[in-house]
């Protein structure tokens, strides 16, 4: 009935309309996004983990940073695997994580130039208030672990390359226990954010291993309560990093580079230090802490 | 009225046949329809009216043989419309349905509201005009189908069974407009399998049975003595096959 | 375990809308309880509050989804109502099989959607040195690809039985192939609009695609299905579930105009 000629010319056509209408929206995209943090065009894109945007942190600092610089922050928080792959892709100006062996390759691959040290947070390890292994109150987090494997003890990993994930691998590494062997039913691998997990191990009566920042902030505690904290073993550095526009031309070195200078600045490192939720400081600034 | 001088028609069928289903639905038919009158295609379901009908008008292409008509009758303007058994309402009001064909025959839009209230008015619709089309009445829709066909102003008017679906009221009615069409100089080439229709309106009677025409004769000698058996028994009401 | 709170303090809700509330918000607070025990009171009244309030980081969040999810319907309306009325009429070989597909496109994850706009418009993809990722206008993409099968599919279907009514007619007034398509999109308008009410729908409820391709920024390309699922992992349920709610409200009143606008019509056209 129909030629396929015309068919096609049908669908390129249309095509065409949709092309320019999608252009329409893109001129027009900013302004009806307009909140305060969206109407300057001045912008830079950080990835950045789940934890520093979960716990507030980003809410409290970013609008003092726009007040100094006018500059906008845009903040994709992912896990911290993927948020150095989003800066491996150029889809990032900035990355700012915390997982230092990942950082570290990052910056061997030579994705950034420098990594700069910007503070740190605790892990804590979150457990139901019934402590089926047995090690609330204590604060040897090897030993907690390996109680929690010889129990089988509900465990919630979040399996996600997050620096958390991370920090977790490490920290069985350390108590000498193979995941691969002994991982049964109680090692429970979600695959989710920090939130995410918190809320499973709230449903599933788990342990899990949280930043202290997510935790603080976190609302729906029910039955869970810190079980061990303290373990200099359970230290949380965060870097940031600007993407090395060697890599990728379009990054925005100068204006990612000023975040970078804002936060290990004296004034962000005050900026960081005076969040509190509770009372409760969340992060310790030590950019100038050599090694971190 | 701008008409063109040269007629559509005499429209003459060379032989055509119309195959489907793997075999001969419409089988070597030639006739020729001349200017004026009504001529009847008639015969038992499955015969092939309807698909007469469509072959001439153009809906289907014969197998074989050609459709000749004395001038280009196809295209937008292409002077013969046709009438389904079924009436076909867009799902617009009375008078869109009229300015659909009317535009559709590339007509301007001056001219088509012109035209729309013209016929409107021929085939009494014009207090149904804002209507929509779908909840008129059964004789209603078949009289604005024609109303319709009549806006693009034919010289030949296909109707495929235009009364079958209606009741006695409405199918005089129909019929009183037809006789009237062909008053105004209208060709009209109809299906009917209702014989009391074809006495009162058939000038001339083609015969169809098992896809061939096998009588082509004025309506009078028809009905008084067929030539066939097959026309006879169909007459006498027995069923042919 | 009780906590308290400072008045200003509400991490939550300064990240989640991009701007600080003034007032002493009610949903973080009424958040002690677990999993289990949370109490509709809390949803309506963080319903409420959101909508009485007038946030206006709320309000950017809820005009936002509007825009991205309504810009999407209308692109693929312009694209699919044309293309489904195209398939509905031609015949070619592999017809069926595009149908199947587009059928089964239907049901494409929309994270699958959205991984694809995401490797496309990524500064490292084909189409990087766009820079859209991460913007409404990258949402706006996934969320067509998303639509678009459902209207080509509806519209094909609509119009296909549309054409088994009307063939005859219009072939009898010269509309055939391609010239058809006006008459048959405008006669089958109501069923049509019912297609791209599915899509808004799809476009809506969906929170996979955009999370990936808008990296749900705060005041930026946060929608309201990326908001509840970010209070969902902060643990801030009433609140959650009081955007869900909103969400519905919003579905209703687009269906429930839509609905009403197409019964009138639809007794208008018989």
């Amino acid at each position: 009935m129909i030629a396929p000629r015309r068919l096609l010319l049908i669908a390129g056509f249309s095509a065409a309309l949709a092309g320019l209408a999608l252009a329409q929206t893109a001129t027009v995209a900013p302004p009806a996004a307009s909140t305060p943090a969206a109407a300057g065009t001045r912008f830079i894109t950080v990835s950045s983990t789940t934890s520093t945007q979960d716990s507030g942190l980003f809410g409290h600092i970013l609008p003092l940073f726009q007040a100094r610089t006018g500059i906008e922050v845009r903040v994709v928080s992912q896990g911290t695997g993927q948020a150095l792959d989003t800066g491996r892709r150029g889809d990032a100006d900035v990355v700012f994580v915390h997982a230092k062996a990942q950082e570290e390759k990052f910056l061997a691959e030579g994705f950034a130039l420098e990594r700069k040290p910007v503070m740190y947070n605790d892990f804590v390890l979150i457990g139901p208030k019934s402590d089926p292994a047995g090690v609330a109150g204590t604060k040897d987090i090897v030993a907690a672990l390996k109680a929690i494997q010889e129990k089988s003890a509900p465990f919630v990993s979040r399996g996600d390359k997050s620096g958390t994930h991370s920090a977790e691998l490490a920290l069985w590494k350390i108590a000498g226990i193979d995941l691969d062997q002994k991982k049964g039913s109680w090692y429970r691998d979600i695959g989710q954010g920090m939130g995410a997990a918190l809320n499973t191990a709230g449903g599933m009566g788990a342990y899990v291993l949280s930043d202290r920042g997510t935790w603080i902030a976190f609302k729906n505690r029910g039955d869970l309560t810190i079980a061990v904290e303290g373990d200099r073993r359970l230290f949380n550095q965060y870097g940031v990093m600007a993407v090395n526009p060697a890599k990728h031309p379009h990054v925005k070195v100068s204006d990612g580079q000023a975040f970078v200078n804002w936060l290990i600045s004296p004034e962000g490192q005050k900026a960081i230090a005076e969040y509190k939720i509770d009372g409760q400081q969340l992060f310790f600034p030590n950019a100038t802490q050599a090694g971190a | 009225m701008m008409r063109d001088v040269t007629s559509i028609l005499p429209l003459s069928l060379e032989s055509i046949s119309f195959r489907g289903e793997g075999r001969k639905l419409v089988d070597a038919v030639s006739l020729v329809v001349p200017a004026g009158g009504v001529t009847v295609l008639l015969g038992p379901n499955g015969a092939g009216k309807s698909l007469m009908l469509r072959l001439c008008h153009g809906l289907l292409t014969p197998s074989e043989g050609r459709v000749r008509w004395a001038a280009s009758a196809t295209g937008r303007a292409k002077r013969h419309a046709m009438v389904f058994q079924k009436p076909i309402m867009l799902r617009r009001s009375v008078e869109a349905n009229i300015d659909h064909a009317l535009a559709a025959a590339g007509v301007a839009r001056m001219e088509r509201r012109e035209r729309a209230q013209a016929a409107l008015g021929r085939f009494g619709l014009s207090e149904r005009a804002t209507q929509p089309a779908r909840l008129l009445s059964g004789g209603e829709q078949q009289r604005l189908a024609i109303a319709r066909a009549w806006s693009l102003r034919p010289e030949l008017l296909f109707l495929d069974e235009p009364t079958s679906q209606l009741d006695p009221a409405a199918t005089r009615q129909i019929e009183e407009l037809l006789t009237g069409l062909v008053a105004e100089g209208i060709t009209v080439l109809m299906s009917t399998h209702d014989l009391g229709q074809a006495k009162r309106l058939a000038d001339r009677v083609l015969f169809l049975h098992r896809g061939r025409l096998i009588e082509d004769s004025l309506a009078e000698y028809f009905f008084a003595e067929p030539q066939t058996m097959e026309a006879s028994a169909f007459l006498a009401g027995d069923l042919i096959w | 375990m009780p906590r308290q709170r400072r008045p200003l303090d509400h991490p939550s809700r300064r990240d989640s809308f991009g701007s600080a509330p003034e007032d002493e918000g009610c949903a973080s607070k009424l958040t002690q309880s677990g999993v289990g025990q949370v109490d509709f009171a809390a949803i309506f009244k963080a319903a409420f509050a959101l909508v009485v309030g007038l946030d206006p980081g709320f309000l950017a969040i809820v005009g936002l989804s509007l825009r991205v999810t309504l810009s999407a319907v209308l692109i693929a309306g312009l694209i699919g109502l044309p293309l489904g009325a195209a398939l509905a009429l031609a015949r070619f070989p592999g017809r069926s099989v595009v149908i199947v597909c587009l059928n089964a496109l239907m049901g494409l994850p929309p994270v699958v959607a959205g991984l694809f706009v995401f490797l496309l418009l990524s500064r490292s993809g084909p189409l990087g040195p766009l820079g859209l990722l991460f913007t409404p206008t990258a949402m706006i993409a996934a969320q067509v690809i998303l639509v678009l099968p459902i209207v080509i599919a509806l519209t094909r279907q609509t119009v296909e039985d549309l054409w088994s009514e009307y063939r005859d007619h219009l072939r009898s007034v010269g509309l055939e192939g391609m010239r058809a398509i006006p008459t048959l999109l405008f006669d089958g308008r109501f069923a049509l609009a019912t297609a791209l009410l599915a899509g808004f729908g799809r476009a809506s409820a969906e929170v996979g695609a955009v999370l990936i391709v808008g990296g749900n920024i705060a005041g930026y390309t946060r929608t309201m299905t990326t908001t509840i699922t970010l209070e969902t992992s902060k643990g801030d349920l009433p609140l959650a579930l009081g955007l869900g709610l909103v969400l519905i409200a919003l579905t209703l009143a687009i269906n429930a105009v839509a609905f009403g606008a197409s019964r009138i019509g639809a007794r208008y056209a018989g």
